[in-house]
């Protein structure tokens, strides 16, 4: 029988490089450096590293394909090494992949690291996804973009709920503007400039009706993780970090295909959550989670996941957010770090960049961030666009 | 005795002023002021030739039930995007014909509408056929400052023909078919060239058309009295009721030419005129309709009582009604690709059009064809093996579902200023189709500021994409909201 994944897997060392546009290093200097970081931290030898995974989404525009890349970059011994793609849930995918290692017994010390390039391709913003879709796909899907497919879920949300146009985008604003405070005290993040709501709302419109500060932005950047078994890790440093919930869910089409589906959620989420909570033994996710790092590509994602994930009632996460419940100072931060809207969102490293966070403020590291006392973080992956997602949910403690 | 079954017309929504025109271009071409008058209606970017023969195809019918049972489709146009591929076919599939069917395109004449009419009549008439939709469709392209811009208008008619419930009767033709070059593009070349404006007046139109005419009128021994409506395309006003004066001709024979609605659609203007005087006709009348240009067809119609029960869903007024001004010249020239524009990275980007993947689903992309599940019922777009109702998950218990032709609503929609468009921003959402099921589409021919959740959508074939490199243009179906 099953047992799930509860503390069966320890972070031993991370490392995240700063996030933003690198124009003086490319893919191989940021995978080094993230690299570096977390064996330094770890306490271990690359010799220990028994196997690897690499997380990177856009690898035509970027490192190219295979695990080559990330092997041959960091000299690693002819072990065995992945590399998984899975939309923008690459990162924690690579996560779940050396936690799978160690937790099997399979190896001792695994290692996953996500790393993207974004800014050489030339686009302000993603890619376009007309290559990225297959070859039937495209024949009929819409010239759509991220913002414009999570653009349609704000549309739906506010017209489901009743929110008019101001009051809904003034709340989308408030989540933005209190990233951007928490992103203003991280060296690492990108964009570190407090933002007004009043700013928000008055940024040019990019998909009606998300604004440009209502986005997140692309970037460069890496991010590395190093597991072991907590048996292991008593015997490295007292201070190792367990993961208490790994889950992943993915579409089964039915949110397009099939007629149920309100528009105004996404399913992915819930359902991911809703595992990862009983993996994890937790009964009130509003009462028993310290801290969050939600995937906010956009800011509706980031509304319509408090109730994904059971934190907000449905309709109702606005009055949460203009309550200040989700500020660095509120009941359960979210984004402490600044989240995807300071860092920006190299694909393959934000998963395990939300893990590092996790991982600094349980260590008591996160500076002038520092939550009190934190119990458990839950880290929220998203993948792909509302009506056919990929969600990973991540919950972490001591 | 073969006929017209129905008929339908097709005119695209966007009008263009040409005293705007004027102010434009008029600086260059100061003799285009004799003309500018009124407004033409022109090609949204996503229109083309083919995709306003698919709608006037499906404005003759009246449901896509009637669409059984044809078995020919003849296409005819001197602005056809392709010069090899037949374009005959692809409204064919857009129609969800069976392949077992005569496609012809007819081309490289103003007179090709009517070519293709005669030519169905004669399938019918031998037996070879039963129901032959002829669509005549053009967007054709003046140089800018020419008078050429002014008069050439975008649209297209339809006719079914058959002999069966036939609403207009086919009674003969007389034709003329002569070298007389007024206009000519040779293959490969943008533009048409013209010869002196008097000469193609004096020479052409006033010339040929009468002659045609009285060429039917000697083989049937009909007078020109005997005709409720005498019908002719010339896109010179002065000569067109010059023509009618020559033949003493009543005003109430007269069929507009719609010169300041839609403009000379060129080889669908015969059809588009017949659809107007069609709409108004009366059981026994008789119609004489000309064609012109390489010549010229007379055909003479006797309707029947069937007119009656024959309306296009829209026809003419329908979509003369539908308008919306285009507002700049320059927005013309750019969708015309006229003028370069700035097309961005997201613009120049195409992914290679696999072919084979394209046969493969030629019903789900050309059809607009999903699948519906024989166990739930629940229809499908993209066509699955597996049904996507979570409590039904049946494996191979689908049966083709046809969505165009379905009316729906908005669920939710976006106007994206990121995506590439040529006529920001780029619309899309998701609408729910009427007898279930969701599509996921670009919306096109509205304003975002129009739009709401709810608001009912129609769907209209359209150009996806033109791959300029491989020069493919690319085919699929949009929403249009409704109000």
């Amino acid at each position: 029988m099953a047992e799930g994944i509860k503390d069966k897997v320890a972070i031993i060392g991370m490392g995240c490089t700063r996030f933003g546009e690198q124009w003086n290093k490319g893919a191989e200097d940021l995978m080094v450096d993230a690299f570096v970081e977390a064996l330094e931290d770890s306490g271990i030898g690359k010799k220990d590293i028994q196997a690897a995974w690499l997380a990177v989404c856009f690898d035509e525009v970027n490192v190219g394909k295979s695990a080559i890349p990330l092997s041959q970059t960091l000299k690693l011994p002819f072990i065995p090494v992945t590399r998984v793609e899975n939309f923008c849930a690459s990162g924690t995918e690579s996560f779940r992949g050396a936690c799978y290692a160690v937790a099997s017994g399979a190896c001792d010390f695994a290692m996953a690291l996500g790393v993207e390039k974004l800014k050489d391709t030339g686009y302000g913003g993603l890619p376009d996804f007309g290559q990225s879709m297959g070859t039937r796909s495209r024949l009929v899907f819409p010239n759509m973009t991220a913002p414009g497919a999570f653009a349609m879920m704000a549309t739906k949300y506010f017209d489901r709920y009743g929110l008019s146009r101001e009051k809904g985008k003034e709340i989308l604003a408030y989540i933005s503007s209190k990233s951007h405070h928490n992103g203003a005290l991280n060296p690492k993040a990108h964009l570190r400039r407090e933002v007004s709501v009043q700013q928000v709302l008055d940024a040019p419109i990019v998909a009606d009706p998300l604004g440009l500060f209502d986005c997140c932005g692309v970037s460069d950047g890496a991010a590395c993780a190093i597991v072991t078994t907590p048996e292991i890790a008593k015997k490295i440093r007292p201070d190792f970090i367990r993961v208490k919930a790994l889950q992943i869910a993915v579409t089964s089409g039915e949110e397009l295909l099939y007629t149920d589906w309100d528009g105004t959620h996404v399913e992915t989420t819930y359902q991911a959550g809703q595992r990862a909570y009983k993996e994890a033994g937790i009964k009130n996710p509003r009462e028993e989670l310290s801290m969050l790092e939600l995937h906010d590509c956009f800011s509706i994602t980031e509304l319509v996941t408090y109730e994904d994930l059971q934190i907000s009632p449905r309709g109702k996460a606005g009055e949460d957010v203009l309550a200040g419940f989700y500020n660095l100072d509120g009941k359960i931060p979210c984004q402490p770090d600044g989240g995807l809207k300071c860092f920006g969102h190299p694909i393959g490293a934000s998963g395990l960049r939300m893990i590092y966070e996790i991982y600094k403020q349980m260590q008591g590291k996160a500076g002038e961030r520092q939550i009190k006392d934190p119990k458990l973080g839950l880290t929220h992956n998203l993948g792909g666009f509302p009506n056919a997602s990929i969600c990973s949910v991540g919950i972490f403690g001591i | 005795m073969a006929g017209i079954i129905s008929f339908g017309a097709f005119i695209p929504r966007y009008r263009l002023n040409r005293m705007m025109m004027f102010a434009s271009m008029g600086w260059f071409n100061p003799v285009t002021m004799a003309v500018a008058a009124g407004e033409k209606a022109v090609a949204n970017y996503d229109e083309d030739t083919i995709t306003m023969a698919v709608a006037a195809s499906m404005d003759a019918l009246a449901d896509d039930q009637a669409s059984a049972g044809i078995d020919g489709l003849y296409a005819a146009s001197t602005t056809f995007p392709y010069q090899e591929r037949l374009n005959a076919n692809i409204i064919a599939a857009a129609l969800d014909l069976n392949p077992n069917i005569r496609s012809m395109d007819f081309s490289a004449a103003l007179k090709s509408g009517t070519s293709a009419i005669l030519a169905a009549l004669d399938s019918i008439e031998s037996g070879q056929n039963k129901k032959i939709m002829v669509a005549a469709s053009d967007s054709r392209l003046g140089k800018p400052g020419s008078m050429q811009e002014h008069f050439y208008g975008d649209g297209a008619g339809a006719v079914l023909i058959g002999n069966e419930n036939v609403a207009v009767e086919f009674k003969s033709s007389f034709s003329i078919s002569v070298d007389f070059v007024d206009h000519f593009r040779s293959a490969g070349r943008k533009f048409d060239r013209t010869w002196e404006e008097r000469w193609i007046r004096d020479e052409g139109f006033t010339k040929v058309i009468p002659e045609a005419i009285k060429g039917l009128l000697k083989k049937t021994g009909l007078n020109l009295s005997d005709f409720s409506k005498v019908i002719y395309p010339c896109h010179f006003s002065r000569e067109h009721s010059g023509i009618a004066k020559k033949l003493g001709l009543d005003r109430s024979q007269m069929q507009s030419m719609m010169m300041d609605e839609v403009g000379d659609t060129g080889s669908a203007h015969p059809l588009l005129m017949l659809a107007a005087a069609l709409e108004k006709a009366k059981p026994k009348d008789k119609i004489l309709l000309v064609s012109y240009g390489g010549g010229a067809d007379a055909l003479y119609f006797e309707v029947t009582e069937e007119i009656l029960n024959r309306k296009p869903k829209k026809g003419v007024s329908g979509y003369l009604a539908r308008r919306e001004d285009m507002n700049s010249y320059q927005k013309y020239v750019v969708f015309r690709d006229i003028i370069p524009v700035e097309l961005g990275l997201r613009g120049e980007v195409q992914a290679p059009t696999a072919f084979s993947v394209l046969w493969r689903e030629r019903r789900m992309v050309l059809g607009l064809v999903g699948s519906k599940c024989r166990k739930c019922g629940s229809p499908q777009f993209p066509p699955q093996r597996i049904c996507a109702n979570p409590a039904c998950g049946s494996v191979d218990q689908m049966d083709p579902y046809r969505f165009a032709g379905k009316k729906g609503t908005i669920f939710t929609y976006t106007g994206d200023m990121l995506a590439f468009s040529y006529d920001p921003p780029q619309i899309y959402g998701m609408a729910e189709m009427e007898g279930g099921g969701k599509l996921f589409l670009d919306f096109t021919d509205c304003n975002l500021e129009q739009l709401k959740v709810g608001q009912p959508v129609e769907i209209s074939f359209r150009r996806k994409y033109y791959d300029d490199a491989r020069g493919i243009h690319g085919y699929f179906w949009k929403a249009i909201p409704t109000s």
